[in-house]
């Protein structure tokens, strides 16, 4: 597990810098297996893009520990997949068609046809910004957020996948929705989609 | 079963613990009381644990009343406290007979907290009963009427052992530079050191936003969404700072010129608008 860069924040924090969402999530789950062995102590371990922060460390100790986090890695099972049952039915799937040059119904069976990988949580609890996408099929932001998007509904942005938690404002472009929730505050495992997470939509 | 009705919710009051901590990687913030040594201090002299919830309020204080009498006690930033007719003080148990109404008044801070004996039985959401107000986790900002249960196992008031820890209240907060200072002019950098800002009125739990002289980039372009940590000091495009406070969103894209020292945040949770920051560069606790 070599990060590209190590930057401290603060007194009590490190953000490990990587080449890719992969391996972010490599680290993320490498960082958890150590603190459920009790080799690393931290409070948060959090993902994102291109980077992993550690909050609540012992900094140097966390520096001079860092190449034995790729140990173990053998072991390391299949992570959960997840299916989404999904109907491409919404809003901007015409537009999102325009961008790949197909119709409607060509986006959605491409779509639902690849694997993604939640990469990391943000923007809302339980959004999960899922990777999989291929290069060129970048979808840009509305230029004008909506400010209401109903909870469920699928969206694209960047190279990312996403399904809204809760009705929120959003600025993704909604390609469909979900059948089921991906957030449920009661439960003791509130969110669906977890980094590390696979996840398919199936129509 | 014993009741807080709400008379007056003042500017923004609201139900605080020690927040959800432990969750970020699934994109819920910290949240908790913004004041965290004033808030374990209400609770330490009502007798509660101090992970009890308390009442966090802004500015403007908050007015309840109970269906039977309790013990309270008002910590944080300074206010005139009243039990009916009768003015009471802060930083000791306070005994409030039923149906008086309790009132705190303006305060010269930003945020009192009223602990009651037996903490504040709001529902847990997530392991707390703290108020998100960015994710709306939690309850919501309590409104007149709102009626809020009363936990059942009060403790012991106690007098001693109550003080916070030596605060040195004052404009000067400690900067520690980073992750991204690299984001920033040299000029920049040198000017951030000793640079003068006053609180905006934009400000709230999510963040202290600032203004001031403007913090120019270096480098064009964005940010991969990345980690965010409580005291963070993100720079958007318009060269403002703002200080990340407890309901900050756990990722964000704009660079973080540096991290406030934790010892000075509570000035940071006090500080409120108008009223002056001023950064000092440190390399280290």
């Amino acid at each position: 597990m070599e990060p590209l860069r190590t930057l401290k924040v603060g007194l009590d924090s490190l953000l490990l810098e990587f080449g890719s969402g992969g391996e972010v999530v490599e680290a993320f789950r490498s960082a958890r297996s150590r603190r459920d062995e009790g080799l690393l102590e931290a409070i948060e371990i959090i993902p994102a893009a291109r980077t992993l922060l550690l909050s609540g460390v012992e900094v140097d100790r966390v520096l001079g520990d860092l190449e034995h986090w790729g140990a173990g890695a053998g072991e390391q099972q299949q992570p959960e997949l997840i299916e989404l049952p999904i109907r491409y039915d919404g809003p901007d799937i015409e537009s999102v068609a325009r961008l790949w040059d197909c119709t409607a119904q060509e986006a959605a069976s491409f779509h639902s046809s690849l694997e993604y990988s939640v990469d990391f949580c943000g923007f809302a609890p339980g959004f999960a910004y899922c990777s999989g996408l291929p290069e060129g099929y970048e979808v840009p932001r509305l230029t004008r957020p909506r400010s209401a998007v109903p909870a469920r509904s699928v969206g694209l942005a960047a190279g990312y996948t996403g399904v809204y938690p809760r009705a929120s404002p959003g600025g993704w472009q909604l390609i469909g929705s979900v059948d089921i929730p991906v957030w449920q505050e009661g439960s003791g495992d509130p969110a669906l989609l977890r980094p590390g997470c696979r996840v398919r939509f199936v129509p | 079963m014993n009741t807080m009705t709400v008379l007056d919710p003042g500017f923004l009051t609201t139900v605080q613990d020690l927040g959800r901590p432990g969750l970020a990687h699934l994109g819920v913030s910290g949240s908790g009381a913004v004041d965290p040594d004033a808030h374990r201090l209400a609770n330490r002299l009502v007798g509660n644990p101090e992970s009890a919830a308390t009442l966090e309020t802004t500015l403007l204080g908050v007015t309840v009343t109970f269906a039977h009498s309790v013990v309270v006690a008002v910590t944080g930033a300074r206010c005139e406290l009243w039990v009916g007719e009768r003015q009471a003080a802060m930083l000791r148990p306070v005994h409030v007979p039923s149906g008086s109404a309790l009132r705190l008044g303006p305060s010269a801070q930003a945020r009192s907290y009223l602990a009651v004996s037996g903490g504040i039985d709001a529902p847990v959401v997530m392991g707390s009963r703290s108020t998100d107000l960015l994710s709306g986790l939690g309850g919501r900002p309590l409104g007149c009427g709102d009626r809020l249960r009363i936990g059942l196992d009060p403790g012991e008031p106690r007098f001693a052992d109550t003080a916070i820890a030596q605060r040195n209240p004052g404009p000067g907060i400690r900067v520690l530079l980073g992750p991204r200072d690299d984001w920033f002019a040299d000029a920049t950098l040198e000017l951030l050191d000793g640079a003068k800002y006053l609180v905006s009125a934009a400000s709230n739990r999510i963040g202290l936003r600032l203004q001031g002289p403007e913090l120019v980039r270096r480098r064009p372009g964005e940010l991969a969404p990345e980690p965010m940590v409580l005291g963070a000091i993100q720079v958007p495009p318009d060269g403002q700072p703002v200080i990340f406070l407890n309901d900050h969103p756990t990722t964000g894209g704009y660079p973080v010129i540096g991290v406030v020292h934790p010892d000075d945040l509570f000035n940071c949770a006090q500080a409120k608008p108008g009223d002056p920051i001023e950064f000092r560069v440190v390399l280290g606790p």
